[in-house]
């Protein structure tokens, strides 16, 4: 199966050593990082978690969203996502796995990484994470593999597969719940202590998944002969219409809760993002651009005509994707550091080495993720499905 | 727990050798286990008053330094990667959730002295993924720098601002703001990468001896900060708790921080 990877024209091969040189370069900064110390990011005393730990926030989002194509397709029998749920098992491995190198970049002593299994802490619920996240990934191989094998051999997956397909559904779940609950328990953090985070995670990783799918599968019919189909397109863009109306909707909420209420913890880590605190904004324009893009999404997708339109939809993706992107990969992680517990502000901003160890993760995720749809793809071909 | 880093490795080192494994020279470890071998002092919760009205910048100043110095704290000279055991706040940033516009001069732009709370239900020690922070059957929240991975989870978990994490190698902290880097050649420094606070002096209380800053500050002005056992209701703190009204940080948290402030 392997085999078909090897096999590509010049703008497949161009593309994979771009993402190599990017991971060459990512990874060459990380021995200076690794040698040196966290210091040469920008990462401090007072928000002490940054991009790479936002990153892994909301890749775990991207990881779930997956599973978007997966539930109608075996728990409502919705058959046309039969064609592309493979699609969505790869990606969520490429993603998984984009967390789990931010995970690893951002430890102080990484060599020390095994002490999580060896001195199992189950209070914590980073343990917990570690465990979710780890059997999502074995879950995705699992399934992929055996699913596009047993696609290229024309017969039916076996029906152990069947069983991990199950399982992986709630599964999915979980690893965003498992991840929300790392911020939402923790005292004295008011931005991120809310009972609706964990359901905020999900809506948003069920609109930003489907989102990046549905980007992909329009490459993949621009460059492949595989059609993921208009209709499996049609779906997927209703499923993401509904999820990112539930995300801003509960993003409001919480707007709601910490304005009407006034309670300073509450509103303080908003009006810094939003209006900037004590005369720190750095993040403002971002949030700014937040909104801009929300709306002009929520427009195109609920407006049925742009919806249904493939450039307009295209475009509704990618607001999505940033407006998703600065919400949960920049602003609820270093937001909710900011104010410091004395009440003071203190601005992260990331470094040049912090960049780029980040977007090294980046190219390792599409790199796979490039090569496993070209696999998938490739046997779609052949199978002429 | 009372044992010094020598005898964690010595035990951890010995069970490993026996085919224990690191499981049980963690079992062995486990609070209360050792402890009666050692020579603790007495206490089962041990707590810390500070009193306000005697505090001055000299005493705070003194304090921060004979901590810092016996726990080889170096000076980066730089907010940003600044680590600290025990420091110095004004009351509204001390104390956030009682800012006002009107409070009393001398309590306003007083500098209060911060440092681990010692809470009896740590946030820090539940978020820990691997132990390497944990409480002490007297209350102590413990740091091993040795098993410590710098998740760096129990910083966004103290609401107290009391951890610090080594962005950079202390060893190689700048020279000219560190000329005598180690100073105390009895403690250990750390190495870049782990998350590091105040242990209430858990290395003097095994000799006996009294927090270093309590020492300190008591060597400037008597009875300035009070430290003794909460669990003995005839101790010095009980008395001073009786006496005076005291407030602590963010109580509303439900962490039960152990250091009182007399206003």
């Amino acid at each position: 199966m392997l085999d078909r990877v090897i096999k590509g024209g010049p703008k497949y091969w161009g593309w994979l050593i771009f993402l190599a040189v990017m991971m060459t370069i990512g990874f060459i900064v990380y021995l200076y990082q690794f040698k040196t110390g966290l210091g040469v990011t920008g990462m401090s005393r007072d928000v002490s978690w940054g991009l790479y730990i936002s990153q892994f926030t909301y890749l775990v989002g991207i990881a779930a969203g997956g599973v978007m194509v997966a539930l109608p397709c075996y728990l409502h029998d919705y058959k046309a996502f039969g064609r592309i749920t493979v699609l969505g098992e790869f990606m969520a491995i490429a993603a998984v796995l984009m967390c789990l190198l931010f995970i690893m970049v951002d430890l102080g002593y990484l060599p020390r990484i095994m002490n999580v299994i060896m001195y199992p802490h189950p209070k914590s619920i980073l343990f917990w994470d570690m465990i979710v996240l780890n059997v999502y990934l074995l879950l995705n191989l699992l399934i992929g593999w055996n699913v596009i094998a047993a696609e290229r051999k024309g017969i039916h997956y076996q029906k152990w597969v069947k069983v991990l397909i199950y399982i992986s559904i709630p599964w999915a779940f979980s690893i965003h719940t498992v991840t929300a609950f790392l911020y939402a328990g923790l005292p004295g953090r008011h931005f991120w202590l809310t009972a609706i985070m964990a359901p905020r995670f999900l809506a948003s990783a069920f609109c930003s998944g489907p989102a990046l799918l549905l980007i992909i599968c329009l490459i993949v019919r621009k460059v492949s002969k595989f059609d993921p189909g208009e209709k499996q397109m049609r779906t997927l863009s209703g499923i993401i219409a509904y999820a990112f109306i539930l995300n801003i909707f509960f993003f409001l909420m919480e707007v709601f809760t910490a304005f009407y209420s006034q309670i300073p913890g509450h509103m303080h880590s908003l009006v810094y993002l939003f209006a900037g605190l004590d005369g720190y904004g750095k993040l403002v324009p971002w949030m700014w651009a937040f909104a801009v893009a929300s709306v002009v999404a929520l427009v195109l997708l609920i407006v049925p005509a742009t919806r249904r339109k493939e450039d307009t939809l295209l475009v509704a993706c990618v607001f999505v994707i940033i407006a998703t992107w600065i919400d949960k990969g920049l602003g609820l992680v270093i937001g909710g550091f900011i104010p410091d517990p004395f009440d003071k502000v203190f601005e992260y901003w990331p470094t040049t080495p912090e960049i780029l160890i980040a977007l090294g993760v980046w190219a390792t995720g599409f790199f796979v993720l490039t090569v496993l749809f070209k696999m998938a793809v490739s046997i779609k071909e052949e199978v002429g499905a | 727990m009372g044992v010094d880093r020598r005898q964690f490795l010595k035990i951890a080192g010995l069970s490993a050798l026996a085919g224990l494994g690191a499981k049980s020279a963690f079992e062995l470890l486990a609070p209360g286990k050792v402890e009666a071998a050692l020579p603790l002092m007495e206490g089962k919760r041990w707590a810390m008053v500070i009193d306000m009205r005697h505090m001055t910048e000299d005493i705070s100043r003194k304090c921060k330094e004979a901590c810092h110095q016996v726990h080889n704290v170096p000076e980066f000279g730089d907010p940003k990667v600044e680590i600290k055991w025990i420091w110095e706040e004004e009351f509204g940033h001390a104390f956030p959730d009682q800012e006002s516009e009107y409070v009393a001069d001398e309590v306003k732009h007083k500098d209060f002295l911060l440092l681990c709370n010692h809470c009896s239900n740590p946030p820090c020690c539940r978020v820990c993924p691997t132990g390497a922070t944990w409480q002490r059957e007297d209350g102590i929240v413990m740091m091993d720098w040795h098993r410590c991975i710098g998740c760096r989870f129990c910083m966004a978990g103290c609401p107290y601002g009391s951890r610090s994490f080594n962005w950079f190698d202390p060893r190689k902290s700048p020279k000219d703001l560190n000329p005598d880097f180690p100073r105390n050649p009895e403690f250990p420094t750390r190495s870049k990468g782990v998350v590091e606070k105040c242990t209430f002096c858990d290395e003097r209380l095994a000799k006996g001896q009294l927090p270093a800053c309590v020492e300190a500050a008591n060597k400037i002005k008597k009875e300035s900060i009070i430290f003794g056992d909460l669990a003995d209701p005839e101790s010095n703190v009980r008395e001073a708790l009786r006496k005076h009204f005291t407030i602590r940080r963010k109580p509303e948290l439900g962490t039960s921080p152990n250091v009182y402030y007399i206003i």
